[in-house]
């Protein structure tokens, strides 16, 4: 775990993911705290008060919806389904990519040569199409959105954790390991993978984007998330419907949809010079 | 050169083997069949439907009798358009899709390698700063935030131009679709040729041809552009599956009649043969573009031998 806190700590250091970092950390917080505080609940339907502009009338910060629900809360809310779903799909990715590129590269030799074309065959399938079909097949369920996300997510993943996992498997503490007895299945969980967590965390943070992404082009063509829960893409999807006569039930969702993956794209972009810089020395 | 094309070929046959298999049993899995959701039919009826589409049959044989058809370009009917194959309904819509996302494809290389290019050689300064942000902002705006956003500009707000495909003509209704698609594009071919072209740039060959007097144009277009594209056409494989993508969204955005649209139209309508269709025939073509991408790189840079 030390290897991980010395690769946050130095990551701090650099300007553009202390800045991108700190919106981000901002806003997740505010998507935790504010519905607790606002006056207006995300379900509440008020035909007295459908596409009412951005005010302080009734606490409505962002305006109202087409069903009259506050967009302020629903818009924090679909913060929090948007981060969730890429949080857990990344972690499914990281699951899946971590084992697969760890056996790879402990295995080697045959083992290696097929896992890994069979990497590259995935790599030429269009795998959107492929979770548009699955969304099409088992109806539209929150769980299967995570593991479809995190199921196209992996590859990437693999190839990196399988480079890495080549040069950790020469290090003395894992002839060692090997040498006392230890269990293949054992090395690669117990002193493989702890290893990985540097370059793993890096890599989290490039998935999330895409993760997002996903989930919101899935959200915003009705195959995503669904009403009367939401998240950022169903948000847009909505606001493009009134966008001509109410254009910020568009404007502000998308926005902020887009702002969440401008921070990320800057904390991956921040975190991977740092990583290449330590690759190269 | 033919030698690995053909290789290439051969070593695209399981993938899409494995493309048709899967999901074909994906929507076999499907819980519920295709009619269920209509009126109750009577028993008579029920079989009269399942054997026309061939659902009486075991699952190995329906499946062995699919490939046979794909093979042969026959994705069976639809499920929904009525009178209609699957294979009428692609060969009907990829057209439109196709010239949309060829353009959008175009403009992103072109521009993306121009801007990019300014940028390395004004490397750090106001300029190069600004653009980079911009390309940044532009990966980060999803297709589907970018797109109505240049309708309510464009369309309602300036009546510059046509929101819509029917009824407009022209490149008046092209210019915003691909636009929306390109401009993804545009950003981050403008991100990889900035950085190739640095690196490019402090290569010992151009500094010898600067000693020769040579102008700025000059090492740029004769010397320093092929090898700084080389990224760029390595890219060239994701941008056409992202392209595709994009053009999802943006024809259900524009209601442009193409491949996409009809595919998301068919997702919601649970038009299984049409789905099942549609991402066969995606897979297939983002395999044959990823190959003709392959040998490109292998035609621009002599030192990579296709074997």
């Amino acid at each position: 775990m030390s290897a991980a806190v010395r690769v946050l700590r130095r990551a701090a250091g650099i300007p553009s993911v202390k800045v991108s970092g700190g919106i981000l950390a901002a806003i997740a917080l505010l998507a935790i705290a504010l519905p607790w505080v606002s006056p207006n609940a995300y379900l509440d339907i008020n035909f007295d008060r459908v596409l009412h502009a951005p005010g302080f009338a009734g606490m409505h910060l962002f305006g109202t919806d087409d069903l009259g629900r506050d967009l302020f809360v629903r818009t924090m809310m679909g913060i929090r389904v948007t981060l969730l779903v890429a949080v857990i799909a990344s972690i499914v990715s990281l699951v899946i990519g971590v084992l697969y590129g760890a056996v790879a590269g402990y295995v080697g030799g045959r083992v290696d040569a097929v896992m890994m074309r069979i990497v590259d065959a995935l790599y030429a399938v269009p795998f959107i199409f492929f979770v548009i079909l699955l969304m099409v097949v088992f109806e539209r369920n929150f769980l299967l959105i995570f593991v479809a996300i995190g199921a196209i997510n992996w590859l990437d993943m693999a190839r990196i954790v399988r480079g890495q996992t080549l040069s950790l498997k020469e290090r003395e503490f894992v002839e060692a390991a090997r040498l006392n007895g230890v269990s293949t299945v054992r090395i690669i969980l117990r002193h493989i993978a702890p290893n990985l967590f540097g370059v793993v965390i890096v890599y989290v943070t490039l998935t999330i984007p895409q993760a997002i992404l996903v989930e919101s082009f899935l959200s915003f063509l009705g195959l995503g998330i669904q009403e009367p829960e939401t998240s950022l893409g169903a948000l847009v999807n909505n606001g493009v419907k009134h966008m001509e006569t109410a254009p910020w039930v568009l404007l502000i969702p998308g926005g902020l949809l887009a702002l969440i993956l401008l921070c990320f794209n800057f904390l991956g972009d921040g975190l991977r010079d740092l990583f290449d810089a330590r690759q190269s020395r | 050169m033919a030698r690995y094309v053909l290789a290439r070929l051969f070593s695209a046959i399981p993938t899409l083997f494995l493309v048709v298999l899967l999901s074909f049993m994906l929507v076999h899995a499907a819980p519920g069949g295709p009619f269920d959701e209509e009126r109750v039919l009577t028993d008579a009826v029920r079989q009269n439907i399942e054997r026309y589409y061939k659902l009486d049959e075991p699952l190995p044989t329906q499946f062995v009798s699919y490939l046979g058809g794909v093979l042969q370009g026959d994705f069976g009917p639809s499920y929904r358009y009525r009178d209609y194959t699957v294979s009428e309904l692609i060969a009907g819509r990829f057209p439109v899709s196709m010239q949309i996302g060829a353009l959008a494809i175009l403009i992103g290389i072109a521009v993306g390698v121009g801007i990019g290019t300014v940028a390395a050689l004004r490397q750090d300064t106001l300029l190069d700063r600004v653009v980079m942000g911009v390309a940044m902002t532009g990966i980060s705006v999803p297709v589907f935030v970018f797109a109505p956003i240049l309708v309510l500009a464009f369309a309602v707000k300036l009546h510059w131009l046509p929101a819509g495909w029917s009824g407009a003509h022209g490149v008046s209704r092209m210019l915003l679709p691909v636009l929306s698609l390109a401009l993804p594009q545009i950003a981050y071919i403008a991100r990889l040729t900035r950085a190739s072209m640095i690196d490019v740039l402090k290569s010992g060959y151009i500094r010898t041809a600067r000693a020769q007097g040579l102008g700025t144009y000059a090492i740029i277009r004769y010397h320093a552009l092929k090898p700084a594209m080389l990224p760029v056409v390595s890219y060239l494989g994701p941008a056409i599956a992202g392209v595709l993508t994009g053009s999802v969204v943006v024809e259900q955005i524009f209601g442009i009649p193409g491949l996409g649209s009809t595919f998301v139209t068919g997702a919601l309508n649970r038009d299984y043969t049409l789905v099942l269709g549609v991402v066969i025939f995606y897979a297939a073509l983002i395999i044959a573009l990823n190959l003709l991408v392959d040998v490109l790189y292998g035609v621009i840079d002599p030192r990579v031998r296709l074997r």
